[in-house]
């Protein structure tokens, strides 16, 4: 019990324990793995509306004349710059691998807000202000003052819209100031779940007035358990697991938020070779063809030799045994393979992620 | 059906209920409330020999697998197939339909040694 003492804790805490919450140190942080349980909340977020603390996610402010040229060179995938607009993209070292995945969000020409990860805060932080001088662009961490709960599912957006009017007319992928409870914050149509959704950024003070509003309104509180359940389901990396700084976007089954055609960005060049060479392996999804339950480090097996091993796996209620690992290049998606669970070789087929058809 | 009651348990969880030389096994109130939705069981195979102590079956719930140790020595002599297709009776009925496995005992004094449900309690209670 010692070491929760050092666990950081969110403005949330309180009421995540009076909602049942489950306790469990994450990355160094205390939140909740499950309420009333995972299925359950993994049910309200997949028919009606479920909320998360993720108030240990990280915000970066980038700001001066050239944030967007200096987000170009640190993101490799195109950061939109047009108003309100919001990018996902990978930050990558100088040999093309990926150090986190994050969202930007333009807020002017002058301005670009950043989510990242929270095990990630202090590592992109320390990177972009390493390359920051360059641009003469300051990067301000305010993780620690702002709280944020997602609000996802699709009933999700229409229950905000009733204490945020207008919501429903954000577009996905953009972000909007708002005021609530007396103090400014923002709001963007983004998610982790693949439904439709909100995520809602507020000072610490506000969050817990925000939460019961929503709990008023009938959302459910919902765990770092069923995020992981539908973020998985949804084909979304979790960074640190299904991403790492050994692999770069193409290994990642990300290929697609590299732009090679711009003109210049932290691990272009690496990437052009690595590509050329081409990879060992790349990330695809498992789906158990018998029952049982993949888990992150069981091995793949092809044809009697091992042929990688699972990142992420899971026990989905809509798919039952999912898992995304890094396969050999050589095996093709659409081949049987075995996933060793317990000394136990289960039939698998490879498939490409996402295994839920995200509805936004 | 197995009233806690009247079971023998291990620190680890599992109940154990003597029904004549057989040792029908399952896991405990407390463990299926920690465990929590369980979705998968991983059953042993019928005639296995297992040793007391012995990881035999998975309990795997969304977030986590937990061993099953078989409480007594002897032989697998029936698995709860029921399980199979609803996992989630070790939930609702950890004492009853939820049962794991029969074991037919060689050692009948092991049963014997196992914690009483005062003591398990106790155990869980600290």
């Amino acid at each position: 019990m010692t070491e929760t003492c050092t666990l950081k804790t969110t403005a949330l805490r309180q009421a995540c324990e009076k909602a049942g919450g489950k306790m469990v140190d994450f990355h160094g942080w205390l939140l909740p793995v499950q309420y009333d349980g995972i299925l359950a909340e993994h049910k309200a977020v997949r028919e009606c509306a479920g909320m998360f603390d993720v108030s240990h996610m990280g915000q970066l402010f980038v700001e001066g004349e050239k944030a967007w040229e200096f987000l170009q060179f640190i993101g490799c995938n195109n950061i939109k710059n047009g108003p309100a607009e919001g990018t996902y993209f990978h930050i990558l070292t100088d040999e093309g691998t990926i150090i986190d995945d994050a969202i930007s969000f333009c807020l002017s020409q002058e301005q670009f807000l950043v989510v990242v990860n929270a095990a990630c805060v202090e590592t992109d932080f320390n990177w972009l202000k390493k390359h920051a001088a360059g641009f003469n662009v300051t990067v301000r961490n305010e993780s620690d003052n702002w709280s944020m709960l997602a609000v996802q599912g699709p009933k999700a957006v229409g229950i905000v819209n009733q204490i945020l009017p207008g919501v429903l007319d954000l577009p996905r992928f953009h972000i909007s100031p708002l005021t609530m409870f007396g103090a400014d914050g923002y709001v963007t149509r983004t998610g982790y779940t693949g439904e439709d959704g909100v995520e809602i950024m507020l000072p610490n003070s506000k969050i817990t007035q925000l939460w019961a509003a929503l709990l008023e309104l009938g959302v459910k509180p919902c765990g770092l358990g069923a995020r992981d359940v539908l973020r998985l389901e949804a084909g979304y990396l979790l960074n640190g697991e299904d991403a790492n700084p050994t692999k770069t976007p193409y290994e990642a089954n990300c290929g697609w938020v590299v732009k090679l055609a711009k003109e210049n960005f932290i691990g272009k060049d690496a990437l052009v070779a690595k590509k050329a060479a081409g990879f060992k392996s790349r990330l695809v999804g498992f789906v158990l063809k018998t029952a049982g339950v993949p888990r992150s480090g069981c091995k793949i097996f092809c044809e009697g030799k091992e042929a990688g091993h699972l990142t992420s796996g899971t026990f989905s209620p809509l798919f039952k045994g999912i898992a995304v690992g890094y396969l050999a290049s050589e095996i093709p998606v659409g081949a049987e393979v075995e996933i060793e669970i317990h000394s136990r070789r289960v039939p698998a087929q490879a498939v490409k992620p996402p295994f839920y058809k995200n509805r936004v | 059906m197995y009233n806690q009651e009247n079971c023998r348990f291990l620190k680890t969880h599992e109940w154990a209920c003597k029904e004549g030389d057989l040792a029908v096994v399952g896991i405990s109130n407390h463990a299926q409330e920690e465990i929590s939705d369980i979705v998968f069981v991983d059953l042993p195979k019928v005639g296995r020999a297992v040793k007391a102590g012995e990881n035999c079956c998975v309990v795997e719930s969304v977030k986590s697998a937990s061993e099953i140790y078989a409480p007594v020595s002897g032989e697998i002599v029936a698995v709860n197939d029921a399980l199979n297709a609803d996992p989630a009776l070790v939930n609702r009925e950890p004492h009853g339909n939820g049962w794991l496995f029969k074991i037919k005992m060689t050692n009948p004094a092991e049963y014997d040694a196992l914690l009483d449900f005062a003591a398990y309690q106790a155990t869980i209670q600290k």
